[in-house]
């Protein structure tokens, strides 16, 4: 690539419709959006958009500091979108969005914000700024997980998702093209449907670069966690390529894999060949690349994952467990309601599970959430620990049965934390003790 | 007094002029979970800069990592008043790319000489987003930092 105080400036070939918008053509709103979106296709260094159909983000959400910040600003919502989400120095008036649209996690559950120990405020706050969002035409998922709640982009199309985790699940698990966005692209795209042509919008960039041969059984979901850990330190933001000794993974298994390794490390896409549909083989997986390196998982490496992952912890006396990182599929919450086995968790231990509405709601038709709070436990919704920074009070240790969640609730919140699977997690809960071991 | 300056040609991600102490890492940095926004911390366990403050410094680094969220930390800094003064990084990503954008701070990437060999904390730096270089005045060895 040359180099040498290269002046020249990528500069966007947009549209008539792109144009449009960027003019003013179509509302201030629009303006700015493009704006923002040019900004950042320059900062990219790409010439041109792709059309999405799909985005995911957190729009005009709001916490008790935004609402705080722009209360000079005019105030209100228009003010959180247009200045924060937009990156906009103007007030402008947000229209309805323009392609399909969800909202993520975030916010509070608001049926339990008490618990989570939200203030009035802050409830008041995730309350309208969802409203808001409504009015928007914005699907309010509340979820970490929209694959989990039927929001399933199809092989090949454009998306404009944020949260690592569910972008990986999309552009490896579904075939769909999604790089990592952020608040602010998400919400400019939901209003212009325009994202920068970059990464993994385009065929030659979803190729595999880095091989990882699997050489020890890979079966449950705390081993599809740990590989996935595994996969994402040692690949960072490339795209691995797996093979070996794995089977067919469920949609829980692929959740907890993508979420490790998008922790980890950025891993964003990857292919195991014969199960992911951009990898029917090896050599197509790669596309023509040829690996730069190749690392071996086994046994000897999974004991090291699991050794990393409990480095943090010492106090075996747990006093929380969290589980649903990400957001707990309904098999997950029946796991937990079966391992609690009709049993009541230690008086010393708080057991909380987190999960989508659309998945809570038939959790409670189910009896599960009447299960899980007769035990002691409780199902709440729209955020977790980390993202909600939200501990019952006074935690010391944690035990999780998610990688990405050891990754992130340690660092954000100060405490300790074991890994281990669901069934060491719930035992955990029972006796306020860690007992895990890698087995 | 004398003082060796070195210069650094690259492509532009933000433009605008800033100067200021560089505080470097090889290590690629995670926003939400990796950095709290309030303070300019770095506290990402293991990190090796955690617990290091970037605020008003020239962030130098291989490039970002880890949540979505990375844009709207770097974007709480500015308006928290903790931001670095300017960026410097090897690896294009849409995170650090977006997040240099709301950050308004100027950003220079893919640089002719790998700016982690010739820029170490404590030096000053002028980064320059509009003319694309990136000016480096290595601290003294008497100011070496213990």
């Amino acid at each position: 690539m040359a180099h040498g105080g290269r002046e020249e400036i990528e500069r966007v070939k947009l549209t008539e419709n792109e144009q449009a918008m960027l003019e003013g053509r179509e509302g201030a709103a629009k303006q700015k959006a493009m704006e923002l979106l040019v900004r950042y296709a320059e900062a990219l260094g790409v010439d041109r958009f792709v059309d999405v159909t799909n985005v995911a983000g957190v729009p005009g959400q709001a916490s008790v500091f935004l609402s705080n910040y722009y209360k000079e600003a005019g105030g209100g919502y228009d003010a959180i979108f247009s200045h924060f989400d937009l990156d906009s120095d103007e007030l402008v008036d947000v229209p309805k969005v323009a392609t399909h649209s969800c909202h993520l996690q975030g916010g509070y559950d608001p049926d339990n914000w008490q618990l989570l120990g939200a203030s009035p405020e802050a409830a008041r706050v995730s309350r309208e700024s969802e409203a808001y969002a409504v009015g928007k035409g914005i699907e309010i998922l509340k979820t970490c997980t929209p694959y989990l709640v039927g929001n399933v982009p199809k092989k090949g199309e454009h998306c404009a998702w944020m949260e690592s985790s569910a972008v990986v699940y999309c552009n490896s698990v579904l075939g769909a093209r999604t790089n990592t966005e952020g608040r602010e692209s998400t919400s400019a795209a939901m209003l212009t449907g325009k994202i920068p042509d970059f990464g993994f919008h385009r065929e030659e960039s979803r190729r595999g670069t880095h091989a990882v041969r699997v050489e020890t059984e890979i079966e449950s979901l705390m081993d599809w966690g740990m590989l996935g850990y595994f996969v994402g330190d040692a690949v960072q933001e490339h795209i691995p390529v797996l093979t070996g000794r794995y089977g067919q993974p469920d949609v829980i298994r692929y959740k907890h894999f993508g979420a490790a390794a998008a922790s980890s490390g950025g891993v964003e896409l990857y292919h195991i060949v014969g199960v992911t549909p951009e990898a029917p083989t090896e050599a197509a997986a790669f596309g023509g690349n040829v690996p730069r390196e190749t690392f071996v998982y086994d046994a000897a490496a999974r004991r090291r994952v699991y050794d990393n992952l409990n480095a943090n912890a010492r106090d075996p006396n747990v006093d929380y467990v969290m589980l649903g990182c990400p957001h707990a599929a309904l098999e997950q919450i029946e796991e937990a309601c079966r391992l609690l086995g009709g049993r009541k968790i230690s008086a010393n231990c708080r057991l909380w599970i987190f999960t989508s509405r659309i998945i809570k709601h038939q959790a409670d038709r189910a009896g599960l959430t009447k299960i899980i709070r007769d035990a002691g436990g409780h199902v709440l919704t729209d955020t977790c620990s980390a993202i909600g920074q939200a501990l019952p009070p006074g935690t010391k240790v944690a035990a999780l049965d998610s990688a990405k969640q050891v990754h992130y609730l340690p660092a954000i919140m100060g405490i300790e934390a074991w890994f281990g699977s669901t069934a060491d997690c719930i035992n955990a809960a029972l006796t306020g003790r860690w007992n895990g071991e890698l087995r | 007094m004398s003082e060796t300056k070195i210069l650094l040609r690259g492509r532009k991600v933000v433009g605008g002029i800033a100067e200021g102490e560089a505080l470097v890492t090889r290590e690629t940095i995670s926003g939400w979970g990796g950095v709290n926004p309030m303070q300019g911390k770095i506290i990402e366990t293991r990190h090796e800069l955690r617990g290091e403050t970037f605020k008003d410094k020239v962030l130098v680094f291989r490039g970002a990592k880890g949540s979505s969220g990375w844009s709207v930390v770097f974007h709480t800094t500015r308006l928290a008043g903790t931001a670095p003064k300017a960026l410097v990084f090897n690896e294009m990503t849409t995170k650090v790319a977006l997040g240099a954008v709301v950050l308004r701070a100027p950003a220079v990437t893919d640089l002719d000489r790998d700016p982690l060999d010739v820029i170490e904390t404590g030096d000053w730096v002028v980064v320059d987003g509009a003319g694309v270089t990136v000016e480096v005045r290595k601290r003294q060895q008497s100011a070496k930092r213990a």
